[in-house]
Order: structure tokens, then C-alpha cells, then sequence
């Protein structure tokens, strides 16, 4: 060992030492006392501060969203129920390389860009870190399978179940039931957001909208103590979430099936209803849409091809379409021309083929005339006047009425109105009045308006579900009913509890009732007697039939046909053609269903509307013999 | 308070040959204390490991090997050390570089020498001793206070281990290391012009340091000191659930075995580097007071024990690795408190995890073998 002996003075280095020790400790007390300075400030000065953040951290208040009600139809059948739905979650901070993750779940569940992009933003929106962040919703069962089988490639995902609204009947019923959406921020202004602060759905459309208050439920809150990674592992406090109401249907799920195939493709509606409560059996408008795809999210081309589809699939034709009822208006003339006893059931007129206002050279002619046939129909009185739908008859009631009398007779069977309980969306059509015309058009009424108007045409508009609650007044001999979708909730909807009825139909005999009843049976089973004596709708629907149905025809004018012209059905564009009407119940002497079937471009009442009322009806008598056994 | 412990003494000369602890080298009050905070630290513990008792029971296991480390490391004269200090070093040396071409990479440092099927170990580790020995030892040459020359080749010896350790990077044991090294030239008698010239000296390269020394990922966690508000999700989250949990606790803890930011693991490295936010939010500042109050002690005692070493190299090792000791604990605390910028370096004796309590222990084991022997 080398030591420089000659100045190393052992005695002072360790007094050195001691000093520089001293020195040391001194500063290591300095260090301590900051410490002691800082733990003071953390744990005495700012403890309310620090305690209150630890709390937040710890708990958290989250709402437990209300299960949705149930919706049956009248034989407990469901119409919409909710449905456990799979969503992917990933936890960004388990994940090592994010962007081979999001590249690899993009493969396995063939993903486009686009939604690759909502990925994207969704993880963007994460709150704090490890937690669960939804990527990506409504996982088909093979997507959930697909993942599951790729399991080792994807560390940090999740998929997790919630449940969401599902339609089981799908576009067949999605005009009666309507359909829920997800909550909008304009939706915020129209509800108590506190109520909605779990959902993600609210009623749009139909029933789901109606109901919407009670099918909803009250949202609950728990709190719950959460780990930092957001999963709860204690519940400190719970007020339960109340569940919606579930709600029953007059609808009946199998007769909206059977109109669907009735229609077989066509565009048109149907409206069933029964005629004792003015409950809905059927709804139908086509083409229809799938309302899960607005539950489930859809691609945007998918969104464009329904929103701007020209058939317009998302449009009610049965509450919104708003047609010129045409001769199926003309019970409604008939039967007002008895009651202001400006005719009688005796009374005859000749049917030439054409009609002429006094004193004016416009020439109103009769659907039967063509070049060929010009004769007319001949004596006409008001039975055979409905049988075989003549326009001549009507022409001249209608003119020799004082418009006021027809139009005030005509708005009790609810034309004009919206006299449905719970579709409040549903349009109250158009009953043209001197008035309206006048305010509307800057024109007086003209002789000629109240010609038209004897037909169902000119400004008049009634939609399909106006017009079975014509049918079903008709069937029930001038008792007027208001349409409703609900036949009963679990608790009452103070709504429904105090509905006036709309009063009975005045000025009419139960003979006279009966002669209508009779004349619209004619229109379907009087046959075998020529052309000239067979009932409008018997060649179509009146063979091999079962029971007694009234019916009525009508085919509605889309454009004016100009005096004399002829019009050529093929050389008309499709959206130019008639609209096909019929009006119908059965059994006449006890009806359980009213209809109406409106086929929009379809041409001739009789031969295109009628077979479908026929099925229709056919379906409903069917089940009820089957419900007998 | 060294006064105290003076008295308490059986003897200058390291006690009469009849006592136990006179026979095996082993300064009872020291142990005493060091006993104190290693019984804290395993019941802090129990509650970090959050119902996970194998961890427990493994750091039970390697407090055992802790205290043979202790024993043994007592039991050699100090003379051992003086002989192998230099080879000590060179062997460090030799490892530091091995680690960084053959090294083993956990969480992207590379520290770790792996001997396949026998054990893996940090060399970084064993500089926390061999440093300041090796300055030690070149300085018990010279005469002290250290010259210039002397001091800049001590610098040497000190900055080839830091910086080599610092590229691995594990800056936590590179601060150590220096740290060891310079309290070895501080209690060498460095003239208070230098120190404070190297401090100014420092001061002034500090936006140099800044721009070209610090890699990103520190200039972050030193900004995030400053405010941590501004990356709450990333390197903030550390710093807001710590200080979070240690101002919870208030004046006397939520209850040992009630820290909610532990338990709901919002406090990250709860039962490592920031064991200490444990102590504060369930045993509050009571508890704290209690380990620093213990803290002081040992290196109160320490520093009592080093000035009676027989020997300038003894003093100077034994002192060293005092401050050693105190600016692990320093370190920590001050970072888990947020006053200090995040770095990786445990609590003395109390965090969990082997090597550095081995270390540690040993460090211990030589302050002692540097009283307890007979001057030499």
C-alpha cells in the first residue's frame, strides 16, 4: 500500500471528516424538513382538496337506464322487445401497437374506412385511462364469433353486452309499431334530459313515439365505487331504474302479415280496423323499411337509398298518403242525399252515359263511357246506383245539394279530422269548402265543384286510414268510432281514459242504414246478370265466397283528363295512372273488420283494390273460425 | 442527538469483547433501527400487495437473505474491502459494458445480465458499492482535502459507472451512483469553492442539458413536475394519483388496509417506487413522520458510526454509503410528494423488490465492519 507518509496527518482527516459529517447531517435535516414541509402541506393544508379528488376518483355516480316496454300485439305476440346487442371495447393503454390492433380488427370484421374513422373518434373521446371505450356496436353473432376465434391477435378488447330495441316482425309491421332512433341533441330541447342520461333510443315514430313517456321508464342511479380501470367493484348505493310499460296492440300480427302478402309488392296501404272499438288490426304501407336498421346504425348509402328512395319507403301512406277517395265516396253522397231528403231510395234517374249542369256546355261523363259504349247505365236509383258505381246519378244528387248539407254530412264520418285516438301524426286529408276555396285558391265554388265532389274527386283528399273509418261507420250503421293502436297497458295511460266518442251519425233510419248495407253487399255478390246488372266487384271477389262482405270501388283521377280525351292506361306514366280504391266489412249482419286498400297507381278499384280487401278479410274470418274451434 | 447514542456505547473501541454483538461485528442500535423500518415496511406491504401474500412471503425471503448479506458483509475487516476495492470496480466496469452488448431488455432498459439457468442480476447495482470504495480508496492515498488533480480523476472514477449506467438507461441508479461517489469527495474534505463553483458551474450548463442531454421523455416528466394538470391521462396521472393519495390521508391515514387510490389502483407502482403515497394515505402524516423520524435516525447513527471508523478509506466508505441511503429515500419521497421529477428509485428497505434491499443491507453490513474492527 502507497501512502504519502510525509503529509498524511491521520488525526486531521478525521476531524475533517467530522466537520464535513456535521456539515452533511445539517443539509440531510434541511432535506427532512422540506419533506416534512411538503407531507404538511399535502396531508393538513390541502386535505380537503386531496380527500375530495380521492373521492371522486373512488365513486361515481352512474344511471341505470330503464328497461324499454314490451309492445305485444293482441295476442301477446311481440312486436318490439329488446335484445342483448354486442359491442366491441378496447382498452387503449393494454394495447402495444394501436394502429396494427385497429388494422387487424378491420380485417377480421372486414371493416370500411369509414368506420374505421368512427374508431377513431370514439377512441378519441376515452376519459380516463385503462378504461373500456365502445368502438363499435350491434356485432352481428358472427362478427361475436370472429372475435372470439382471433382472440389471441386482439390483446385489449372487450366485447360487452347491452340491451337494445329489436323488432322482430321487421318492415312488415314498421309503419303500425313505428320505431325507436338514437337520441339527437335536438331531441335534448323536446325532453328532461336527466330521464335520458342512460338511453340511447327514443321513440320517433308511431306507437314508439305515441307511448313514448310510458313505454320509457324511469331512469335509475347507483353509486358505485370504481376501480381506476372504470370496472365497478362495489356498489355503495342503488335506486332502481323502473322499468316502461308494456303495451298491447289491437294489431294483430298475423292479418298484418297476410295484408302484407295481399298487397304482394304494390305500393299502397291497408288499413283493417274493428268496427265495434275502432281498434287497428292491420297497418300496412308499402314499400316499407326494416326499423332495426335505425336501432342497429346503418351505412350511409343504406340511410341515402331509403331517405331518397322516389317510392319513398319511409312515408305512412295509411295515416300521411292523401288521395281523392273517388267512388268510394259515393255511399257517403248517397246516404247524404237521404238524410237532407233531397232523394229517396225510390227515386230513379236516367243514366245516358254523361251529365250537363244546366244552362253549361262541360259535359261529366261516366267511368263506363268509351267510344264504344255511350249508352250509359240506363234507370238508375240509388241501390243501383252504388252497385254499379254510376257517375251520373251522383253528378246530379251532388249538384241538386246544397254543398254545405253534403259537406256537413260527409265531415261526421271524419273527413277533414284526424279522429284517431293515438296516431297523431296521421293526416286529416282535405274537405274542400267554399271557404277553403276561396281562401286557398282566390276562387268561389262553382256548381261544378259540387259535380266533382258527388264522385269523390276535385280537391277532396282522404287518407286509407280515413277511409276505413268510413267502412267500419258504415258497418256499424252510422256509429262512428275513433282508430286506436292500444288495446290495453299494464297500468291505465290517463290519455285513453277520458276520450269522448264521436256522436252517432244523425238523420238517418235503421232502414236506411240497412238499403246502404244492402247496396255496397250488391257491389260484391250481385251477379250473373250482365254487365249491365252485375255488382262492380262481383267478377273480381264475389265468386266462391263464404260470408256476406259490403264493398266499395273507387278509382281516384291522379291528373285532370281533359274533355273527350281518352286517355291510354299504358301511354300514362306509372306515377300518372289511378289510384285503385276499396272500402269494405264483413260479416255484413255482424262485422268484426272494417277495411280500407288503397294501391297507389294501380288502376281500377274493383279489379286491383278488391281481391286485396278479399284477402284481407279472408285472413281475419279465417283466424276467428280457427279461434271458434 | 449523536450525543445519545454516544453514551449509549459500551465502548470507543467498539465495544467489550464479551457482548454478542462486539463478537459478530454488528452495531445493535443501527440493527436496531434498520429492524424498525424493515417491520414498517413489510406491514405497509401487506396492504400494497393487495391480498397477493406470495409476495409477501417472497419479500419476507429476501429480507432474510438482506440480513445474511448485513452479517456477512460485517464480518470482513475492512481491510478485504480496501484490497478489492479497485478490483471491485474494474469487475463493475467490465459488467456495465457486457449489460450494454449482451445485456438483457425489460420494459426498454437494458440492465439486466442474464446467466442462463442460474440468475440474472444488475451490475448497475453492485457500483452503488464498488464507486464510492473506488474513490475511497484512491483518495485514502492522498492527502485530504483532495487536490484539483485528484478531484478531477475521482470524477472519473465517479462519471465512466454514471454514465454507462445512464445510457441504459436507468437514471434512478446513475443519480445514486454519482451521488455515493461525490458524498465520498464531500466528506473528503472538497473545498466549499469548488462545490459551490460546480454548482454555479452546473446551473449555468442547465439549458444545455436541457436541449442536448435529456431525451424527451425526461424533459416531460420534468415539465409534468411543474404542472401536472396539463397530460392528466399520461405523464401527470402518476403525479395527480400520488399527491392524491398521500393529501387524502390527512393527519392519521385511512386505516391500514383502507387507501382507496391502493386498493382501486389508481396509485401506479403502489407496492414499488411509490409505496411511500400508501404510508401517507393510510397511516397519514403520522405514519410518515414515523418512517422519516426513523429515516434520520439510521442516518444519524450512520454518520456517528462512519466518524468512528479506524481508517480515512473506512469513514469515507462508510459515509458514502450513508448518503447513499439518504438519497435513495430522498429521491423517492420528493418524487411521490411531487417535488422531485419522476425517477426510478425505490424506497430504501420498505419498496418491494430484492436487489436493492440486498444491496442496501450490505451497505449496512460494511458501515459496521468499518466500526466494529479493530483500527488498523
Amino acid at each position: 500500500m502507497s501512502v504519502e507518509l510525509s503529509i498524511k496527518d491521520p488525526g486531521r482527516e478525521q476531524k475533517l471528516f467530522v466537520g464535513r459529517a456535521i456539515t452533511l447531517f445539517a443539509l440531510v435535516v434541511i432535506l427532512f424538513a422540506i419533506l416534512v414541509a411538503r407531507m404538511l402541506t399535502l396531508q393538513i393544508v390541502e386535505h380537503e382538496t386531496y380527500q375530495l379528488r380521492a373521492d371522486n376518483n373512488r365513486t361515481q355516480i352512474q344511471t341505470l337506464a330503464p328497461s324499454r316496454g314490451m309492445i305485444y300485439d293482441r295476442n301477446g305476440r311481440l312486436l318490439a322487445d329488446n335484445q342483448t346487442s354486442f359491442s366491441l371495447a378496447i382498452v387503449a393503454e393494454r394495447v402495444e401497437d394501436i394502429e396494427s390492433l385497429l388494422s387487424a380488427i378491420v380485417e377480421i370484421l372486414s371493416l370500411n374506412t369509414q368506420q374505421l374513422e368512427r374508431i377513431r373518434e370514439e377512441l378519441a373521446k376515452r376519459s380516463r385511462p385503462d378504461s373500456a371505450v365502445v368502438i363499435l356496436e350491434a356485432l352481428s353473432e358472427k362478427q361475436v364469433a370472429l372475435l372470439a376465434v382471433n382472440r389471441h391477435r386482439l390483446p385489449g378488447i372487450e366485447v360487452v353486452s347491452r340491451l337494445i330495441r329489436s323488432y322482430p316482425m321487421g318492415a312488415i309491421a314498421a309503419h303500425a309499431v313505428g320505431s325507436v332512433r338514437r337520441l339527437t341533441k335536438e331531441d335534448l330541447a323536446t325532453i328532461e334530459p336527466v330521464q335520458y342520461s342512460g338511453s340511447q333510443f327514443i321513440g320517433k315514430r308511431g306507437v314508439e313515439a305515441f307511448y313514448e313517456k310510458n313505454l320509457h321508464g324511469k331512469v335509475g342511479y347507483q353509486k358505485v365505487e370504481t376501480d381506476a380501470y372504470g370496472r365497478v367493484r362495489r356498489v355503495l348505493d342503488v335506486q332502481g331504474a323502473q322499468s316502461g310499460q308494456n303495451l298491447t296492440l289491437h294489431l294483430d300480427s298475423k292479418l298484418q302479415a297476410a295484408s302484407v302478402d295481399a298487397l304482394d309488392g304494390r305500393r299502397g296501404a291497408i288499413v283493417a280496423l274493428d268496427p265495434a272499438t275502432g281498434g287497428v288490426l292491420a297497418m300496412v304501407s308499402q314499400p316499407s323499411y326494416d326499423p332495426n336498421l335505425f336501432v342497429s346504425g346503418m351505412s350511409s348509402s343504406q340511410f341515402s337509398e331509403l331517405s331518397s328512395s322516389i317510392y319513398l319507403p319511409l312515408f305512412n301512406r295509411a295515416v300521411n298518403g292523401q288521395y281523392a277517395p273517388g267512388s268510394t265516396f259515393k255511399p257517403i253522397v248517397g246516404l247524404a242525399g237521404i238524410s237532407s231528403a233531397t232523394t229517396d231510395w225510390d227515386e230513379t234517374i236516367e243514366d245516358k252515359g254523361w251529365f250537363k249542369l244546366p244552362g253549361q256546355d262541360r259535359v261529366y261523363r261516366d267511368w263506363s263511357w268509351t267510344k264504344d259504349n255511350s249508352g250509359g247505365q240506363g234507370q238508375v236509383n240509388l241501390n243501383r246506383a252504388i252497385y254499379r258505381s254510376s257517375n251520373v246519378y251522383f253528378y246530379d244528387l251532388a249538384s241538386r245539394m246544397e254543398v254545405d248539407t253534403l259537406l256537413g254530412f260527409a265531415s261526421q264520418f271524419g273527413f277533414g279530422r284526424n279522429l284517431a285516438l293515438d296516431i297523431p301524426q296521421a293526416s286529416s286529408g282535405l274537405l274542400p269548402t267554399p271557404e277553403w276555396k276561396r281562401n286557398v285558391k282566390n276562387q268561389p265554388w262553382y256548381p261544378g265543384d259540387s259535380v266533382n265532389l258527388g264522385i269523390g274527386q276535385g280537391d277532396l283528399l282522404a287518407t286509407p286510414l280515413q277511409m276505413a273509418t268510413v267502412a267500419a261507420t258504415i258497418a256499424n250503421r252510422g256509429r262512428v268510432v275513433r282508430p286506436k293502436m292500444l288495446l290495453s297497458s299494464d297500468n291505465a295511460i290517463s290519455e285513453m281514459n277520458s276520450v269522448e266518442e264521436p256522436p252517432q251519425i244523425v238523420g238517418l233510419s235503421e232502414e236506411d242504414w240497412e238499403s246502404m248495407v244492402d247496396s255496397m253487399e250488391d257491389v260484391v255478390h250481385r251477379g250473373g246478370k250482365g254487365f249491365r246488372g252485375n255488382g262492380t266487384a262481383w267478377a273480381y271477389i264475389g265468386q266462391k265466397i263464404g260470408y256476406r262482405m259490403a264493398g266499395k270501388s273507387g278509382t281516384a283521377q291522379v291528373v285532370e283528363i281533359n274533355q273527350g280525351e281518352v286517355y291510354d292506361e299504358e301511354a300514362l306514366t306509372e306515377f300518372r295512372r289511378k289510384h285503385a280504391w276499396f272500402i269494405a266489412f264483413a260479416p255484413v249482419d255482424n262485422p268484426t273488420i272494417a277495411v280500407a286498400v288503397l294501391v297507389e297507381n294501380g288502376g281500377g278499384g274493383s279489379s286491383v283494390a278488391a281481391p286485396v280487401a278479399r284477402a284481407v278479410i279472408d285472413a281475419h274470418l279465417s283466424q276467428e273460425i280457427a279461434s271458434i274451434r | 442527538m449523536s450525543q445519545d447514542f454516544q453514551r449509549s456505547l459500551p465502548g470507543h473501541s467498539g465495544g467489550s469483547a464479551s457482548s454478542w454483538y462486539a463478537r459478530i461485528h454488528v452495531d445493535p442500535i443501527l440493527l436496531l433501527l434498520i429492524t424498525g423500518v424493515v417491520l414498517f415496511g413489510l406491514v405497509i406491504l401487506s396492504s400494497a400487495v393487495d391480498g397477493n401474500d406470495a409476495l409477501l412471503d417472497a419479500q419476507i425471503r429476501r429480507m432474510g437473505m438482506a440480513y445474511a448479506a448485513l452479517i456477512i458483509a460485517a464480518q470482513l475487516p475492512p481491510a478485504i474491502y480496501l484490497r478489492w476495492a479497485p478490483f471491485l470496480y474494474v469487475v463493475g466496469l467490465v459488467l456495465l459494458i457486457l449489460v450494454l452488448l449482451v445485456g438483457v431488455k425489460v420494459k426498454g432498459s437494458q440492465r439486466w445480465i442474464d446467466i442462463p439457468g442460474l440468475f440474472r442480476f444488475q451490475p448497475s447495482e453492485l457500483m452503488k458499492i464498488a464507486v464510492p470504495m473506488a474513490v475511497a480508496w484512491y483518495l485514502q492515498q492522498r492527502v485530504l482535502p483532495p487536490s484539483f488533480k485528484h478531484t478531477m480523476f475521482s470524477l472519473l472514477i465517479i462519471g465512466v459507472p454514471a454514465f454507462l449506467i445512464g445510457v441504459e438507461p436507468d437514471l434512478g441508479t446513475s443519480i445514486l451512483v454519482t451521488g455515493a461517489g461525490v458524498a465520498v469527495l464531500l466528506l473528503a474534505g472538497l473545498s466549499w469553492r469548488w462545490i459551490f463553483g460546480a454548482f454555479a458551474l452546473i446551473a449555468a450548463a442547465a439549458p444545455l442539458l436541457w436541449q442536448f442531454v435529456l431525451k424527451d421523455y425526461q424533459r416531460q416528466r420534468i415539465l409534468t413536475l411543474f404542472d401536472p394538470e396539463s397530460d392528466p391521462l399520461g405523464a401527470g396521472w402518476n403525479i395527480i394519483q400520488s399527491t392524491t393519495a398521500i393529501g387524502s390521508g390527512g393527519v392519521f391515514g385511512k386505516g391500514l388496509y383502507q387507501g382507496s387510490q391502493s386498493y382501486l389502483d389508481f396509485l401506479p407502482e403502489a407496492r414499488t417506487d411509490f409505496i411511500v403515497a400508501v404510508v401517507g394515505e393510510e397511516l397519514g402524516f403520522v405514519g410518515v413522520a414515523f418512517l422519516l423520524t426513523l429515516y434520520l435516525l439510521i442516518i444519524a447513527r450512520g454518520l456517528f458510526l462512519a466518524s468512528q471508523a479506524g481508517s480515512t478509506f473506512g469513514r469515507l466508505v462508510a459515509g458514502a454509503l450513508v448518503m447513499t441511503f439518504f438519497i435513495y429515500l430522498f429521491v423517492n419521497i420528493a418524487m411521490v410528494s411531487g417535488i422531485l421529477p419522476v425517477v426510478g428509485v425505490p424506497l430504501p428497505l420498505v419498496s418491494y423488490g430484492g436487489t436493492s434491499a440486498i444491496t442496501l443491507m450490505a451497505g449496512f453490513g460494511i458501515i459496521m465492519s468499518m466500526r466494529t474492527h479493530k483500527a488498523w
